[in-house]
């Protein structure tokens, strides 16, 4: 496993949380302790050991192709930090090619 | 005081089924209990008076119309982290303190409908992340047992408010210990189920694939009770299992005899101190005294359990509290742009630890760094949980600590690493989805000059033999009855 | 000079046609007042959890099948995460390594019948965000706005990515792909592929290499093609812009252009300095898919002919040429019905005359399509029947089937009850001649002078005169004998 100095500022870009100065030393040091510990993890010889993402074994668990009652569009808005009409109004959106 | 507020659930529901009491009049008692205590405990962020009397009057109408609700008149606590409509759901985060959920978790829909009384919404560490409580944005939760010390975590409230006679059942959420160490540091019952047993729709996610509801109680039997009424599919959360729910309740057990019950060779409780680790001794000795077989099992893999959890949980969490961006609800910090605008509102939203599990997850999915954590992680996942099916090839059950210590003061852990180590004992269980249960043990003095605190047996036993596990439970509970020797020193009836 | 060829992949993000949206019960319906087409599920609100719709996993395996894709036998779903405020939970739920989707090829056609072929990468399920508007820039681009109003109906509707191989070299031929895609997928009802209405919705991967170098070129992908014909020009624009910067000396640069409908250009769109990172992982709030080769063969069997191996048999066995099939292809139901009467009547030229002819016409006029007209393909083939009989000719036919048409009657009752057979009695066809000639003694002399085109005028005449009933080839045979 490597040991590569994360890159706290990078990870809170992706993560969208501004953090300052003192945050990024402090957490650039509890996570790089945290990393540490995790190291660990390079002992267990895991070549041949298949992934585990859940512990259920269900599979194919869908709904069928009905339609179900919708929220009230007030009820939905109210808690809107910002609304314009029947709309979630958000501050101006820089053009990126997403 | 009335005593009706210490009474178990089941004397409660027994009495308004027998329309002996009404649900009115236990609510009544309650919320009153809750307002004269709760200010010294700070279990409850939001109390449900209003919600809480019409619920009673509903039960005590359909009491009326010949129903048997099985937890007729039961006060509750809810952890607030579970949706209920009409109500604020908090997380413990500034950045949901004034959202009012639209609808209800299903298990807190199906407790209000066997009857409970939903008495308030309880404290937690922010978005369940920690080990003592201390992690609320919203509230300080004492415990109950000693008000300097803290109640565990995350779902600190529910726990205290159960310990401190604030409700007779509380709910909590169990990632990788929630229910289990807060159960043991505040002398009560504290139950995970299987993963999948109990829907999490209307939960809000920590760690999806491990976050999982489960009771405290006063007793056993009350948890069964609980974790009866909560259990099976629920067609709005696809993880939630399709299979028929054994019931518990009705199967306690008076004695082990014909049961094996493993040690966990890596699990040894020497290193924990003398006092604790011969608290442990007994408890097992008690087992063997029940007519249990002793064996020794071995977890060989358990031991990277926590640096395991710590890789998954954060992951997971990474990509669950990303929502929280302040668009369509919540806290909103303005600015500029949009951009501006997301990291200023979780920056201002999130409190510090809420933040680290977002960075580490966020690094660990990241690329370049996926396949060195987070499938490693999920790699030593599977050898965690195939070290229990190999463990319970020899035996029924397993049984080790449910915390490395009792309760411990308020600000001992500044170090992030040092809490994480609370949840030693308790996270390979949830990383292979068991069912697990913390009881009453044992108490014990931190120092010379503290009161006695509470330590917690974990019992353990393959997914989806919840019937027997509390069985077992409540076998030893009876047997040994290690809650009843003290009360609380908050919040006891008078 | 050096001859350039185009490469070109296309990446296509169609929605699905199912009832309610892919992981909650809201309605997947188009243009529904703002904001109420929404629930904790697809709002994202804290707690709610996905349940994945079993109608949109069905319609992936029917367009994976269309194009003779591998359907795997596991398949999951995967988180892609990025922070967009119309995208509710800052995560998209999709397919990272595992679609449901492996491969096929879409084979189409070039207007003079040519076939091509498209290998397909994959098809993939998601789910669509909701929809911003932009304000305060005057023409509602986001490019100078202040702010942006969202909302979240269309978010959660079901969505699949289909990303091709870069098999397609020009303009045409990207049409042509995109054309085939659009078939296939109405006519096997797995989405309505409007345009117009955003469900269809295409990007394109241009560069280009001199014709005979094996590596490709830098490649632009082109963004904001709102139709065919403007796939078509940016297409067009963009192999123009590379080829004009490789011949003046310059190097393409790997961006994002969008294409500008008004001045018919492409323009780079800046892209922030921050690369994407989109830590996929698997969506531990749903349970992986295990499609079993039973659901494939059941949903195989119920699926209509696709319209390519249609337009194969259409050009091989019938000799119908590339114009004309793409026009009954490019009606499903139409090309159904085709079959039907060519299967009842044997005889697929005259029933492709009268489906493109006569029965489109009426269906244009009447609004009612000729599937659902009261001239099923049985009376239809009654009707050439009578043709081939030579009953009647083509003229009276005309009115019967308009007859059929209106009424539902047989062609052969019409036929009978009106008189309307032809008449093959060669002493009834000799009087209507004899009087036509007799009528008309100047333009007999003029045939007789040598001007032997005034024939046809007589023919006319005498068919006229029979109200049409005369057969013709007599008619023809006795007028020319009467001349002499």
């Amino acid at each position: 496993m490597s040991s590569d100095k994360i890159d706290v500022r990078y990870v809170a870009k992706l993560a969208r949380i501004a953090l300052t100065d003192d945050e990024v030393e402090r957490f650039g040091a509890q996570l790089g302790d945290l990393l540490e510990h995790v190291q660990a993890l390079g002992e267990l010889d895991v070549a041949a050991v298949p992934a585990t993402a859940q512990v259920v074994e269900s599979r194919n668990v869908q709904r069928a192709d009905t339609v179900r009652p919708t929220l009230d569009r007030e009820t939905v808005l109210a808690q809107a930090p910002q609304r314009q009409g029947p709309f979630f109004r958000v501050p101006r959106i820089i053009a990126e090619a997403e | 005081m009335d005593e009706t507020v210490s009474a178990t659930a089941a004397s409660i529901a027994d009495a308004v089924n027998a329309k002996a009491r009404s649900a009115r009049e236990v609510t009544d008692a309650m919320l009153a209990h809750v307002d004269a205590v709760d200010d010294r405990v700070g279990a409850y962020l939001t109390r449900l008076h209003d919600l809480a009397r019409a619920q009673a009057d509903r039960v005590d109408a359909r009491v009326a119309a010949g129903e048997k609700l099985p937890l007729a008149g039961v006060p509750l606590a809810v952890k607030d982290n579970m949706c209920l409509t009409g109500t604020r759901t908090t997380c413990g985060s500034k950045i949901l303190e004034h959202w009012v959920a639209p609808y209800t978790n299903t298990a807190v829909a199906r407790m209000l409908d066997a009857g409970a009384i939903p008495i308030g919404k309880t404290n937690l560490d922010e978005f369940a992340m920690g080990s003592s409580c201390e992690n609320s944005a919203l509230g300080v939760t004492r415990n109950p047992y000693d008000p300097g010390c803290v109640p565990g975590g995350s779902s600190g409230g529910s726990a205290a408010a159960v310990a401190a006679n604030e409700a007779a059942i509380g709910l909590g959420s169990d990632t990788g210990g929630s229910i289990r160490e807060p159960a043991a540091f505040c002398n009560l019952v504290g139950f995970k189920p299987t993963y999948g047993r109990i829907s999490r729709y209307g939960l809000i996610a920590f760690a999806s694939s491990l976050d999982q509801i489960g009771p405290f109680a006063r007793t056993v039997e009350d948890a069964a009770l609980a974790y009866d009424a909560m259990a099976g599919h629920d067609p709005m959360d696809s993880t939630s299992i399709d299979r028929a729910v054994e019931s518990t309740a009705d199967h306690l057990r008076t004695d082990l005899r014909g049961l094996k019950v493993g040690l966990v060779r890596e699990f040894d409780t020497e290193g924990l101190g003398g006092e604790i680790d011969a608290v442990y001794k007994k408890a097992y000795a008690d087992l063997e005294a029940l007519g249990a077989e002793i064996v020794e099992v071995g977890l060989p893999s358990a031991k990277y359990g926590l640096a395991t959890y710590y890789l998954i949980a954060p992951a997971e969490c990474s990509s669950n509290l990303a929502r929280f961006d302040g668009v369509r609800y919540g806290l909103r910090v303005d600015a500029a742009d949009v951009g501006a605008m997301y990291e200023a509102t979780r920056a201002a939203g999130f409190g510090p630890e809420v933040k680290r599990r977002i960075l580490i997850g966020t690094y660990a999915l990241s690329s370049g760094y996926y396949d060195a954590y987070y499938v490693r992680a999920q790699k030593a996942r599977t050898l965690i949980a195939q070290d229990f099916r190999t463990a319970f090839a020899s035996c029924d059950l397993i049984a080790c600590p449910a915390a490395s210590s009792p309760a411990f003061p308020f600000d001992s852990k500044s170090d992030p690493y040092s809490m994480y180590l609370m949840d030693y004992y308790t996270i390979p269980m949830s990383l292979a989805g068991l069912p697990a249960v913390s009881v009453p043990c044992g108490w014990v003095k931190a120092s010379a000059d503290s009161s006695p605190m509470p330590m917690g047996l974990q019992l353990t036993s393959p997914i989806f033999s919840e019937r027997l596990l509390l069985g077992a439970a409540h076998a030893y509970e009876r047997a040994t009855n290690h809650a009843a020797l003290r009360g609380p020193a908050v919040g006891a009836p008078a | 000079m050096t001859q350039y060829e185009a490469v070109i992949g296309i990446e296509c993000h169609v929605e699905l046609k199912t009832q309610s949206k892919m992981f909650c019960g809201c309605p997947n319906a188009f243009g529904g007042e703002p904001n109420t087409q929404v629930c904790p599920v697809c709002l994202a609100l804290p707690g709610a959890l996905p349940v994945a719709n079993e109608a949109a996993i069905a319609h992936m395996i029917r367009a994976g099948l269309a194009f003779d894709a591998e359907i795997p036998a596991f398949s999951k779903f995967d988180r892609k995460n990025y922070f967009y405020p119309d995208m509710p939970k800052d995560y998209q739920i999709s397919q990272f390594d595992m679609p449901l989707t492996q491969g096929g090829v879409v084979k189409y056609w070039l207007e003079d019948g040519t076939m091509k072929e498209c290998r397909l990468t994959r098809i993939h399920l998601e789910e669509d965000t909701g929809k911003s508007s932009h304000a305060g820039s005057g023409d509602g681009r986001i490019a100078g706005s202040t702010h942006s109003l969202v909302d979240f109906n269309r978010a959660g509707v079901p969505l699949m990515e289909c990303v091709s191989e870069p098999d397609i070299r020009s303009a045409k031929e990207a049409v042509g792909y995109l054309e085939a895609l659009k078939r296939t997928f109405v006519q096997l009802g797995v989405s309505d592929v409007k345009m117009e209405e955003g469900s269809l919705r295409c990007d394109a991967n241009v560069s280009i290499r001199p014709v005979g170098q094996a590596e490709y070129g830098t490649k632009a992908e082109i963004k904001n093609m709102n139709s065919f014909r403007s796939v078509e020009r940016a297409i067009e624009s963009e192999i123009a812009r590379q080829i004009e910067i490789v011949e003046s000396g310059g190097r393409v640069i790997q961006e994002t252009r969008g294409w500008d409908e008004v001045h018919g250009t492409t323009h780079s769109m800046r892209s922030k300095e921050q690369a994407h990172d989109y830590r996929y992982f698997p969506d531990p709030d749903l349970v992986p898919m295990e499609v079993s080769r039973d659901l494939v063969e059941r949903i195989r069997s119920g699926m209509p002919e696709v319209p390519w191996k249609r337009f194969e048999r259409y050009r091989a066995e019938y000799r119908i040429n590339a114009l004309q099939a793409t026009q009954l292809l490019d009606d499903g139901p139409l090309a159904a019905y085709f079959d039907a009467a060519v299967a009842a009547s044997g005889n697929p030229q005259q029933s492709l005359n009268f489906v493109l002819g006569d029965l489109s016409r009426l269906a244009n006029e009447s609004g009612t399509a000729v599937g659902a007209s009261k001239v099923t393909p049985a009376l239809l083939a009654e009707l050439i029947g009578l043709l081939e009989a030579k009953t009647i000719n083509s003229k009276i036919a005309k009115g019967v089937i308009e007859r059929t048409w209106q009424t539902g009657d047989s062609p052969k009752a019409i036929v009978e009850r009106e008189g309307l057979a032809q008449t093959t009695d060669s002493a009834a066809i000799e009087k209507f001649v004899d009087d036509v000639l007799a009528a008309n003694p100047k333009v007999v002399e003029e045939y007789r002078g040598g001007k032997v085109g005034v024939a046809g005028f007589l023919v006319g005449a005498v068919m006229k005169a029979s109200q049409g009933k005369a057969n013709p080839a007599m008619v023809q045979e006795l007028v020319k004998k009467k001349l002499g």
